[in-house]
C-alpha cells in the first residue's frame, strides 16, 4: 500500500469497505485503515481547527492567568462549568488531546506504509511502457527521417537524463521503448514533512518536560543569583530537577527608558528599554552586558528577557524614637501609559500596631479635578509619592501566602486619605511625611527603576526550529517537485522513417505536464541535429 | 516633513480607492455581461484591469510615502497593515495575470480591497508615531511582510474558489437542461479549471503562511521568552493553517475534490479576514499593540 486507499490517485475500492463478519483481527485491521485514511486525517484536521477556537475566546490559565481569575469574578455561576470542560485550559485539555493524539497516529500510520513503498519505489526500475501511448496525457508524436532508430532512442534517453530522469530500455514487438520516471523527490518531502510535524511535537513534548520558566524583578543596584529561591515565581517542567539550574548572578547597575519627544502624536511614548547588567558565572570574571526588549540575554543555557519595568521608591520607616525599621526599594506596578504606580509596603514588626500602606506614585504628577492626582508624563519631572496608612492585622500570621503588591484591608483601619479625616502623605524624593497617631515618620529617600526579568531554560527550542525548518523544506519540495513518468517508443513506419511516441503522466498535482512533454519533445528534435517543423 | 508626507501618503491612498472603485464597477458589468464576443463589456473588463494597475501605482506611492514619513517599513499597525496588505492583495491579483487570463477575478480583489481599506482608512487612521519597543525588529520586516504575501494569495484563491463553486452550479444546471441566472459565466474557464488555479494560489499561500508561523515562533522567543504561547493571534494562525493543511488533503480525498475542498478555501478566507478584523480589534493578546 503506497497511499491511503482513499487518494485521489488510488485505485477506486472494488469491494464494500465494511465487511460485517469480520474477525477481531480484521476488525483491528478494518479500525485501522480507517483511522489511516484520508477522510480520517482530514476530518481530524478540521476537529483541530474548530476545538482550537475556544482557547482564543476564553482566558487561558498558560497565556492569561489573570484573565482567567477576572473571568472566575465576573461569572461565578458559568466559570466553574466552563472549567468542568477544561476551557481555561483548552490546549493542555483531554479533547484536544484527544483529536492531536489520534491525527498523530493517523499520520504515523499512514507514513509508515508509505515510507517503506517510496524506499522500494526508489530502488525499482521505472515501469514497463504500456502499448497504447496515446491515451496518456501529454501524448505528441513526431517522424522522422534519415534517422536510425536506435540512435534516436539513445538521444532521447540522454534528453531525458539531463533532466534527472531516471531512464529504462523496454523493447516490444515492432518498437524500441524507454521508460523514464523523475521527482522522486516529491515524495521524499512529503515524508519528511509529516515526520518532521512528529518531530515538532515530540520536541515540544520534551521542551516542555525538561524546561523551566522563573521570574524575577530586579532593582537598579541589586543583583541575583540562578536558584530557586531567588525567584518570585518559577514554573519548573514535570521533569524539572533544580540541578538544571546552572549557577550565575546577574546585577542589575542601570535602567534606561527613552521616550519620544520630537513628535507631537507621541510625545511620552517609550522607544527604547536598556538594562545594563554585570553577569557572572561561576569561577569567571564578572562582564558588563545589556539586555533589551527584543535583544535577550543569552547565558549558561538559559534566555533572559526584559519584559517590564517600573518604579520603586526607596522608603525608610522610623519609629517615634527614630529608628528605621523599614528601609527598601519598593517596586510599584504601573497603571497607566503614564506611569502612575501602585505598591504596597507592610510593617509587622517595629511599631505598636501592624501597619500597612497603600502608596501611589506620580513620576510627573499634576492635580486633577475633585483633589485627584495624575502622572502626565512617565518620565521623572516633579516625581510624587502618596500613602495611605492602614492599621490592624495585615493578615501575614495565617501561613497564607500573600502577594507583595496587594494589601488585604479586611481587619485594617484605614488613617488617611478618602473617607477619612486626614490628608494622605504625600513626599517628593528627600522629603519626610510624619504618620498619624504617633507611628512615626516615612521618608521618599530616592526614585530608582526596577525590570522585571524573565529567565528561560528550553533545552529542545534549537530542535523544535530545526523540525520545524525540516517541515517548511520538505512542503516546498512535495508541493513544487513535480513527479512524472515519460515515455518515448520509436517505431519504423513503412516509408522508411521511423515514428517517435511521447507521452507522460503525472502523479500528484503537475500543472506543467504538457509543457513539460513538448520542452522534452524540442530538445530531442535539438539532440538529433534536426530543425523543428 | 513627517506630516506633508502622510498627509500625501493619504491623498494617494484615496486617489487609489477612486480608482479603484470604477474599476470595481467596469469588472462587475463585464462579470455580470452575457458574452465577451464583440460586445462593450470586453472593453470594459480591459479598462478596468488598466484601472487596477494605475491603482496599484497609486496605492504603492500612498505605502512608500508612509514608510519614508514614519521611517520605516508602512506595516506596523493595523492601519498600515491594510494598506500593505491589500496593496498585496492588488498586487497578487496583477502579476498572476501576467501568467494566466485571470481578469474575471478583478471584481472580487477590487471589492475586497475597497471594503477593507475603506474601514481601515475611516476608522483605523493613526498618525505617524515611532515604533514601541517591542516591534523593534528586522522580524517586523520579515515576519508581517511575508504574512500580508500569504493573505495576498490566499485572497485570490478564494475568489477563484468563488466563481469554482459558481461555475459548478451553472455546469451542473445545464447538463440537467435547467434554467440559470449565472450565464455569466460562460466565457470563464470551467469549474475543474478553476479549481486548479485556486489550488496552484492556495498552496504558495500555504507556504508563506508556514513561514509566517514559523517566523512569528523565532520572534516571539525572542521578544516574549517563548515560541509557541497560545496568544490570540498565534491561535488563530494555527487555525488558519490548519484549515488550509485540510484544503490541501482535501484535494488529494477522493468525494472531497471540488466543491468540497472549494468550501474549505472559502472557510479558510473567512479565517484569515477573521484574525485580521475581529481578532484585532476584538480580542485580548499580546498582538494587541500592532493592531490599534
Amino acid at each position: 500500500m503506497s497511499r491511503p486507499s482513499d487518494h485521489f490517485d488510488s485505485a477506486e475500492p472494488v469491494a464494500p469497505a465494511v465487511n460485517p463478519k469480520l474477525s477481531i483481527a480484521g476488525y483491528g485491521r478494518w479500525l485501522w485503515s480507517l483511522l489511516t485514511s484520508m477522510r480520517t486525517a482530514l476530518v481530524l484536521l478540521l476537529f483541530l481547527a474548530i476545538a482550537a477556537i475556544p482557547g482564543s475566546l476564553f482566558p487561558q490559565h498558560s497565556s492569561d492567568p489573570n484573565g482567567v481569575t477576572q473571568y472566575f469574578a465576573d461569572n461565578k455561576d458559568l466559570a466553574p462549568i466552563l472549567d468542568k470542560f477544561q476551557l481555561f485550559d483548552v490546549y493542555s485539555s483531554v479533547w484536544f488531546s484527544a483529536i492531536y493524539i489520534l491525527l498523530f497516529i493517523s499520520l504515523i500510520g499512514c507514513v509508515i506504509p508509505r515510507t517503506k513503498h517510496h524506499f522500494d519505489a526508489l530502488r525499482a526500475r521505472p515501469p514497463r511502457t504500456p502499448v497504447r501511448l496515446e491515451r496518456l496525457p501529454g501524448f505528441d508524436e513526431r517522424e522522422f527521417g534519415g534517422v536510425d532508430a536506435e540512435v534516436a532512442l539513445a538521444s532521447a534517453a540522454r534528453v531525458l537524463k539531463s533532466q534527472r530522469y531516471r531512464v529504462e530500455r523496454y523493447d516490444r514487438d515492432g518498437a524500441i521503448t524507454i521508460s523514464a520516471e523523475r521527482g522522486y523527490m516529491r515524495e521524499t518531502g512529503n515524508l519528511v514533512f509529516h515526520f518532521a510535524l512528529l518531530g515538532v511535537l515530540i520536541a515540544v513534548g520534551f521542551g516542555s518536560g525538561f524546561g523551566y520558566s522563573g521570574q524575577r524583578v530586579i532593582v537598579e543596584g541589586q543583583g541575583f543569583s540562578n536558584t530557586l529561591l531567588a525567584y518570585d515565581s518559577f514554573n519548573p517542567g514535570r521533569f524539572f530537577t533544580p540541578t538544571e539550574l546552572e549557577p550565575y548572578s546577574l546585577t542589575l547597575d542601570k535602567f534606561t527608558t527613552t521616550y519620544e519627544q520630537k513628535n507631537l502624536n507621541a510625545i511620552g511614548q517609550p522607544t527604547d528599554y536598556l538594562a545594563n547588567v554585570t553577569a557572572q558565572l561561576r569561577d569567571e570574571k564578572p562582564f558588563a552586558t545589556t539586555i533589551k526588549v527584543n535583544e535577550p540575554l543569552r547565558i549558561a543555557g538559559t534566555d533572559v528577557y526584559l519584559l517590564g519595568n517600573g518604579y520603586a521608591p526607596v522608603v525608610t520607616v522610623r519609629n517615634p524614637a527614630g529608628k528605621v525599621i523599614f528601609h527598601d526599594a519598593v517596586p510599584f506596578l504601573p497603571q497607566d501609559k503614564n506611569l502612575t504606580s501602585l505598591g504596597v509596603v507592610k510593617l509587622p514588626d517595629g511599631l505598636p500596631k501592624q501597619v500597612g500602606m497603600i502608596g501611589f506614585f506620580y513620576p510627573t504628577v499634576q492635580d486633577s479635578h475633585g483633589g485627584m492626582k495624575v502622572s502626565v508624563y512617565p518620565d521623572l519631572v516633579d516625581p510624587l509619592l502618596t500613602f495611605n496608612i492602614y492599621v490592624g492585622d495585615l493578615g501575614l500570621n495565617e501561613g497564607v501566602p500573600r502577594s507583595i503588591y496587594a494589601l488585604d484591608t479586611s481587619k485594617l483601619t484605614k488613617l488617611t486619605g478618602i473617607n477619612t479625616t486626614l490628608e494622605s502623605l504625600e513626599m517628593k524624593p528627600g522629603q519626610s511625611a510624619t504618620m498619624p497617631n504617633g507611628l512615626g515618620t516615612v521618608t521618599l529617600d530616592k526614585v530608582v527603576r526596577y525590570a522585571s526579568l524573565d529567565v528561560h531554560h528550553d533545552p529542545t527550542q534549537g530542535w523544535v526550529l530545526f523540525f520545524a525548518l525540516a517541515a517548511l523544506g520538505g512542503l516546498l519540495t512535495s508541493l513544487f517537485i513535480p513527479r512524472r513518468r515519460v515515455w518515448v517508443s520509436v517505431a519504423p513506419t513503412k516509408n522508411k522513417k521511423i515514428l517517435v511516441e511521447y507521452a507522460a503522466l503525472a502523479r500528484g498535482d503537475d500543472p506543467t505536464l504538457v509543457a513539460g512533454v513538448q520542452a522534452i519533445i524540442a530538445a530531442h528534435i535539438r539532440d538529433l541535429g534536426l530543425t523543428c517543423d | 516633513m513627517t506630516d506633508a508626507l502622510s498627509q500625501y501618503s493619504v491623498l494617494s491612498l484615496y486617489s487609489a480607492m477612486a480608482v479603484y472603485a470604477i474599476a470595481f464597477v467596469l469588472f462587475t458589468i463585464d462579470l455580470a455581461g452575457k458574452t465577451t464576443e464583440g460586445k462593450i463589456s470586453a472593453r470594459f473588463q480591459r479598462i478596468a484591469y488598466a484601472l487596477t494597475w494605475v491603482g496599484f501605482a497609486l496605492q504603492l506611492t500612498a505605502g512608500i510615502l508612509r514608510g519614508v514619513a514614519a521611517h520605516r517599513v508602512p506595516w506596523a499597525n493595523m492601519y498600515e497593515f491594510a494598506m500593505t496588505g491589500t496593496l498585496i492583495i492588488t498586487g497578487v491579483f496583477l502579476v498572476a495575470n501576467l501568467k494566466w487570463n485571470l481578469r474575471f477575478v478583478g471584481t472580487f480583489t477590487t471589492g475586497l480591497v475597497l471594503i477593507l481599506l475603506g474601514l481601515a482608512a475611516t476608522r483605523y487612521y493613526v498618525e505617524v508615531v515611532p515604533l514601541p519597543p517591542a516591534l523593534q525588529s528586522y522580524w517586523l520586516v520579515i515576519h508581517v511582510f511575508v504574512a500580508t504575501l500569504g493573505t495576498g494569495f490566499f485572497s485570490l484563491g478564494f475568489s477563484l474558489s468563488v466563481l469554482q463553486l459558481l461555475q459548478q452550479r451553472r455546469e451542473v444546471a445545464v447538463h440537467d437542461g435547467k434554467k440559470t441566472r449565472l450565464t455569466g459565466l460562460v466565457k470563464l474557464p470551467d469549474a475543474v479549471a478553476l479549481e486548479n488555479y485556486a489550488y496552484r494560489l492556495i498552496i504558495i499561500g500555504f507556504i508563506f503562511w508556514t513561514f509566517t508561523l514559523i517566523a512569528g515562533a523565532i520572534w516571539a522567543e525572542k521578544a516574549w521568552g517563548r515560541y509557541w504561547g497560545w496568544d490570540t493571534k498565534e491561535v488563530w494562525t494555527f487555525i488558519i493553517w490548519t484549515i488550509y493543511a485540510g484544503y490541501i488533503h482535501a484535494r488529494a480525498t477522493r468525494g472531497w475534490r471540488g466543491t468540497r475542498s472549494a468550501v474549505l478555501a472559502l472557510v479558510g478566507f473567512g479565517a484569515v479576514m477573521f484574525n485580521f478584523t475581529i481578532v484585532n480589534i476584538f480580542f485580548k493578546g499580546l498582538h494587541a499593540y500592532s493592531g490599534l
